[in-house]
Order: C-alpha cells, then sequence, then structure tokens
C-alpha cells in the first residue's frame, strides 16, 4: 500500500525522462483532433445565415482566445506554486508556458481582428474585451522580458512570478468583459448556465480544435521545460 | 458538403482573404514554435549521443 508520490515528478531530474515520454502522443494526438477539427470546419459545419463564410475564422480564434487566458491561468499557479513550495520545476513550467501563451494571444487578436473587418467594419476598436486581450499579451511580453532580463534564474523565476500573479486580475475582467461593459464584441457563444448558442456542427469543429490547441500546448510546454532543464541542470538531463 | 468547386473553396464567399490570413498565420505561427522546438532538442540528443 503505497500513495503516489506526487512530488517525485517535481524534480527536474525525474520530469524531464517523463516529459520526453509525453511529446510524441500529445503531438500525435493534436494533429488527429486537429484534422478532424478543419474537415468540420469547413466541410460539415454550415454557412451561417448572417455573417456567410466569414464566421469559419471562429473555428480558430474562440480556441486560440480560451488558450491564451487558460494558459496564463496555469501559468500563474506554477508561479504562485513556485513562490509556496519554492520548487525548481514550477519557475521552468511558468517560463516554458509563456511564449505558446503569448503566441496565443497575438492569434487571438490576429484573427480577431480579420475577423471584425469584414463583419463591424474595422480591424481594430478600443473596446473592453479587445483591449483587456491587449493588456494580456502586454503581461505575457512583460514577463518573458523580465525573467529574461534577470541573470540569477531563481531570482528571475520569483520576480516573474508576482508579475505573473498580479496579471490573474486581467483574467476575469476579460472573461466578463463583454457582460460588464457595452462592447462591440458579442457574447459568449459557449457557457456552461445556458445552450450554446450555435450550430451542433459549428461547437464541434470549435471544441475539437480547442482539444487540438490544448494537446499542441502541453507538447510544446514540455519540450521547452526539457530545453530550460537542459540549460539549468544539465545533470539531471544527461542521463535520458 | 456546401462547396461547388475547389475556386468556390478558397474564395469562401469573397472572405478568402480574412478566413485564410487567420488560418495561415495561426498554421505558421504553430508549425513554426514547434519546428524550433523540435529541433532543439534534436540538437541535444545528438550532443548526448556524441558524448556517450
Amino acid at each position: 500500500m503505497s500513495a503516489i508520490n506526487w512530488f517525485k515528478y517535481s524534480s527536474p531530474h525525474s520530469f524531464y525522462p517523463l516529459a520526453g515520454r509525453m511529446v510524441p502522443w500529445f503531438l500525435g494526438a493534436a494533429a488527429l483532433f486537429g484534422i478532424t477539427g478543419l474537415y468540420v470546419a469547413f466541410f460539415v459545419a454550415p454557412t451561417d445565415f448572417q455573417q456567410g463564410e466569414s464566421y469559419r475564422i471562429i473555428f480558430i480564434h474562440v480556441p486560440a482566445a480560451w488558450m491564451s487566458m487558460f494558459i496564463y491561468l496555469v501559468m500563474a499557479g506554477w508561479a504562485g506554486a513556485g513562490l509556496v513550495f519554492n520548487t525548481r520545476l514550477s519557475g521552468m513550467m511558468a517560463r516554458a508556458l509563456a511564449p505558446t501563451g503569448a503566441m496565443f494571444t497575438f492569434l487571438a487578436l490576429w484573427t480577431g481582428a480579420l475577423w471584425g473587418k469584414p463583419t463591424w467594419g474595422t480591424w481594430w476598436v478600443w473596446d473592453a474585451r479587445l483591449t483587456s486581450e491587449l493588456i494580456l499579451l502586454f503581461l505575457y511580453i512583460g514577463f518573458l522580458s523580465l525573467t529574461a532580463a534577470i541573470e540569477d534564474d531563481r531570482r528571475a523565476d520569483r520576480a516573474g512570478a508576482v508579475l505573473a500573479l498580479v496579471g490573474v486580475v486581467n483574467i476575469p475582467i476579460i472573461y466578463f468583459s463583454v457582460v460588464w461593459w457595452n462592447t462591440l464584441h458579442q457574447g459568449a457563444s459557449v457557457s456552461l448556465k445556458s445552450a450554446p448558442k450555435m450550430a451542433t456542427t459549428m461547437l464541434l469543429g470549435m471544441l475539437l480544435l480547442a482539444v487540438a490547441f490544448w494537446l499542441y500546448s502541453l507538447a510544446a510546454a514540455m519540450l521547452r521545460v526539457r530545453s530550460i532543464i537542459r540549460e539549468r541542470e544539465p545533470r539531471a538531463a544527461a542521463e535520458d | 458538403m456546401q462547396w461547388g468547386s475547389w475556386a468556390e473553396f478558397w474564395a469562401m464567399g469573397g472572405y478568402g482573404l480574412y478566413v485564410w490570413g487567420s488560418f495561415a498565420v495561426t498554421l505558421v505561427c504553430m508549425a513554426g514554435e514547434m519546428t524550433s522546438l523540435v529541433l532543439n532538442e534534436r540538437a541535444a540528443q545528438t550532443r548526448n549521443g556524441e558524448q556517450a
């Protein structure tokens, strides 16, 4: 009778090979979900009666926006764990997630601009949803610059963790911005409290691509944390 | 299936630039990030192999 020792994998030494073994599975599954999702998005989901084909941007816009917020929460979670438990891996995980989170934030803004132009008539408006998402991008960039600027890795982790935790306040602001303020941006298409406001096949395509993005992010984070471990603790990586 | 031809598919009902501009940039970003990460991993494994 022995409980699983979760802290075993909190050491870079044992996490390094585990991360390496997980990558091909995550990537394979991401490709599977991605291809199925794209098929549903372009060949199964019907044309929108109001927006025509331009609505198909939703299939990557919404998953990218979800990932931009979700990765930030996970990053801040690791950062907080690093401050509390002082575990080395936590700071590494936070820093491994940041570039991918920043990329999805950029993609949410980019696809949003390309969707806004044909439907709203403008690439950009300074409304609550768009502005708070832009602030999220600046938070990611701030985290990356701050941690990169501090020579001592552990000190960089702690400084980054404080910034990441303070920035968490922005996440509910993004999420509820469409409720709290009058914005050009539409309300949530999918919520836990009510039936989705979209056709089932549209929802299916969006969810499949969201899962694909999520698996992709896991693979990217695992590969990047391995690279960070190699750099900081070469001995932990050498035996793999 | 709602597309009469491939030309219609690429045109996206006149929104081709917006739709494909979104999907192409997303694909380029994700493929670019993953390629750089995988190349980094491969290089490290090669270095390890040479040391052993």
